[in-house]
């Protein structure tokens, strides 16, 4: 990285605050895919000039994974945890790299005593578009390329959240094109639920096969994601169906980083 | 004077058996937990308003929205025509509300332009299920019961927009022949054309007329009574269970209180929890759901589709929403006869869980809330699922292997996988 990323624990050592808190989450901490996604995240940040910050080695799994498989109690001690280091912080504003933290954050943690004003990477880049921070020039031109994007359900469905994605490739001037199931009717990629950490039960087919074959059907040559899990669900796929060369799949983090030359 | 008391006692004796059957299933809702859906009073009526009544979520299939429609309106209007029955019915009079004049024509000229509608749309549901078997309508779970259950309605609501015409048809030929009683009054649009199909005899006509007329409302009462029987249920229930639908964001799932005290109380050991409803956690049998899961299990009407949305579904695996459903109903409903038979203490062995719905079944869903989103009524399987996995966790530790090793990682690393902790922020210091 050319910069450096500020941590919270730096900031208050500066008596400082920031404007808002990147939670990066655990797949964007560890997974080699997703980390690229984290840092395009930063160097977008970095880039606009908002004073942000990380918590680094102090944030933990939001529980997530262990709620949707069951395990409440697993959950609860996560959250309460997270939330004593963010008010402790006193964090008013988290974006997060991942539409399932996002849910979790938003949605779960309130009930436990952590509110905060929550919103997911593709939220913000919306925001900087139309305040006119972030524009798509400098970089790479997606002009007229063929691009489809996946919805993840955490953030689509979950939350309701279909434009801020979409704005963001509108920007491209590029060519959208729509699978047939997307938006609200948007088909998983099978990850959910604590799938990822599982094998799926026996069927006649594995479900981010299912959504790759639809996505290829609208020709694309990027598909783009806005979840870790998703990109490694759809990555597999695209391998699986050996269309690594044709079809990239990339985070729309990525390709704002791309197109503004960051 | 006879056909008056007979009239009376059919219709008291088909409210009193309809009234004992719809309390007992009010009895089986108030099996569940308690769950708290009076907040936001004026967001719930326009909810009902829109899904419910607006019938919102049906657009997303145009045909069947289409034909539904008619057959919705069709129900709520001709049963309009129904009062009147009724009226007829108890005091020997025909056709009271003829007083209306240029209304009353125009009433009952839409009634039969609607029940032609009704009637064509039921023969297209018909071949819709039985000679394109359309794949929404098949399955594990549609086995022959809900299959017939679904034909005897369709079946019936033909029969009663039938009798319902045939009836108008003698009537207004015993009209034009100046039959006593028969006095001018309605309008005739579809009947009209079933006229030249009926005998000419006064007599014969009458007998047709009445016949009809007895066949539609004691039709009309018996449907009625089949209603806590059947999937059709839902047209008294999709009010009330979109009304007390989830208002949160579907990705929301209800945080245990239960568990928050034994949380707050390992986290900090001077804190002393409330008093809360003791139990297990999670649910293991119909009962330990909410009264809302229960209602949903009702509401169901089995149209499929939330399961031809499920992507477990979609790649064969075992998981069907709509089974989930029609299993919580059918489970709450033997409790509810196991306790009319053998007291509210009895045990039959049996659960939810394994007896109807199995691991393999609830381990297969992705929680992608596909299924939530395409019900019509507001029904949510993903609850149900999670309140079993719920119980398979923290009651009985009995999670897939690979699961248990993932909580096993956020215990011990905090994270999902089994990276260390100290790792966390490498990302910055690695890559481009």
């Amino acid at each position: 990285m050319e910069f450096k990323v500020p941590t919270m624990a730096e900031l208050m050592a500066a008596g400082e605050e920031p404007e808002i808190l990147f939670w990066v989450g655990c797949a964007g901490s560890y997974d080699e895919r997703a980390q690229k996604i984290t840092r395009d995240i930063c160097k977008i940040l970095h880039h606009v000039g908002i004073k942000y910050a990380v918590l680094g080695t102090e944030e933990s799994c939001t529980g997530d994974p262990a709620k949707r498989a069951g395990n409440e109690f697993l959950f609860q001690m996560q959250a309460m945890t997270n939330i004593e280091v963010l008010n402790a912080y006193n964090i008013k504003k988290i974006v997060t790299g991942c539409p399932h933290c996002f849910n979790t954050i938003k949605n779960e943690y309130p009930g436990l005593g952590g509110t905060y004003d929550v919103i997911h990477h593709t939220q913000l880049i919306q925001d900087l578009i139309n305040e006119g921070k972030l524009k798509a020039e400098g970089g790479e031109s997606f002009k007229g390329k063929k691009i489809t994007y996946h919805d993840p359900c955490y953030l689509g469905r979950g939350n309701g959240i279909y434009e801020a994605p979409r704005k963001a490739l509108e920007v491209l001037d590029a060519q959208l094109v729509e699978m047939k199931r997307c938006k609200s009717n948007g088909l998983c990629c099978g990850a959910g639920g604590a799938q990822m950490f599982k094998e799926p039960e026996k069927g006649k087919k594995d479900i981010n096969v299912e959504r790759i074959d639809e996505a290829l059907e609208t020709n694309p040559q990027f598909i783009a994601a806005g979840c870790p899990f998703c990109m490694t669900m759809l990555s597999d796929g695209i391998k699986l169906k050996d269309k690594e060369q044709e079809v990239k799949v990339l985070d729309i983090a990525e390709i704002t980083a791309r197109a503004n030359g960051l | 004077m006879v056909a008056q008391i007979l009239f009376l006692v059919i219709t008291l004796a088909a409210i009193a058996l309809f009234t004992f059957n719809f309390r007992k299933i009010i009895r089986n809702i108030r099996l569940g937990k308690s769950a708290d859906r009076n907040d936001q009073p004026q967001k719930r009526l326009l909810t009902m308003l829109r899904v419910a009544f607006g019938q919102s979520k049906m657009v997303v299939r145009p045909i069947p929205a289409f034909l539904h429609f008619f057959v919705y309106i069709g129900f709520v209007i001709i049963n309009i025509e129904v009062v009147e029955i009724m009226i007829d019915g108890l005091f020997g009079t025909h056709r009271i509300f003829n007083g209306l004049g240029g209304l009353y024509n125009f009433l009952i000229g839409s009634f039969e332009i609607l029940a032609l509608t009704v009637w064509v749309s039921c023969a297209i549901f018909l071949v819709r299920r039985n000679i394109l078997k359309l794949k929404r309508f098949r399955g594990v779970e549609m086995t022959n019961w809900p299959k017939s259950d679904a034909n005897y309605i369709l079946i019936t609501e033909i029969l009663l927009m039938s009798a319902f015409l045939l009836m108008n048809a003698a009537d207004a030929k015993l009209q034009i022949l100046g039959s006593t009683h028969y006095t001018l009054a309605g309008a005739f649009p579809v009947s009209q054309y079933l006229m030249d199909l009926l005998p000419s005899s006064e007599n014969a006509l009458i007998a047709i007329e009445r016949v009809c007329w007895w066949f539609h409302i004691i039709g009309i009462l018996a449907f009625l009574n089949y209603l806590p029987y059947s999937k059709h249920f839902h047209i008294l229930f999709a009010f009330p269970n979109t009304y007390f639908s989830n208002l949160e964001p579907k990705g929301a799932f209800t945080n245990m209180a239960s568990v928050t005290n034994e949380v707050k109380a390992m986290l900090d050991p001077s804190f002393v929890p409330a008093e809360t409803e003791p139990g297990k956690f999670g649910a293991k049998d119909a009962t330990d759901l909410t009264w809302v899961n229960l209602m949903n299990a009702y509401t169901c009407t089995e149209c499929g589709r939330c399961t031809s949305v499920c992507p477990a579904n979609i790649t064969g695996k075992l998981l069907s929403p709509r089974k989930i459903m029609m299993d919580t109903r059918d489970r709450i409903t033997e409790i509810g006869k196991n306790i009319d038979k053998n007291g509210v203490e009895h045990q039959d062995g049996k659960a939810l869980l394994d007896d109807y719905i199995t691991r393999e079944e609830i381990w297969a869903c992705t929680s992608c809330n596909a299924c939530v989103e395409a019900c019509p009524v507001n029904i949510d399987p993903l609850q149900i699922i999670t309140e079993l996995r719920r119980f398979a966790v923290m009651e009985e530790s009995q999670a897939p292997a690979s699961v248990n090793a993932m909580m096993g990682n956020i215990e011990n690393n905090q994270a999902p996988w089994k990276y260390s902790p100290a790792d966390r922020f490498n990302w910055a210091n690695e890559g481009n």
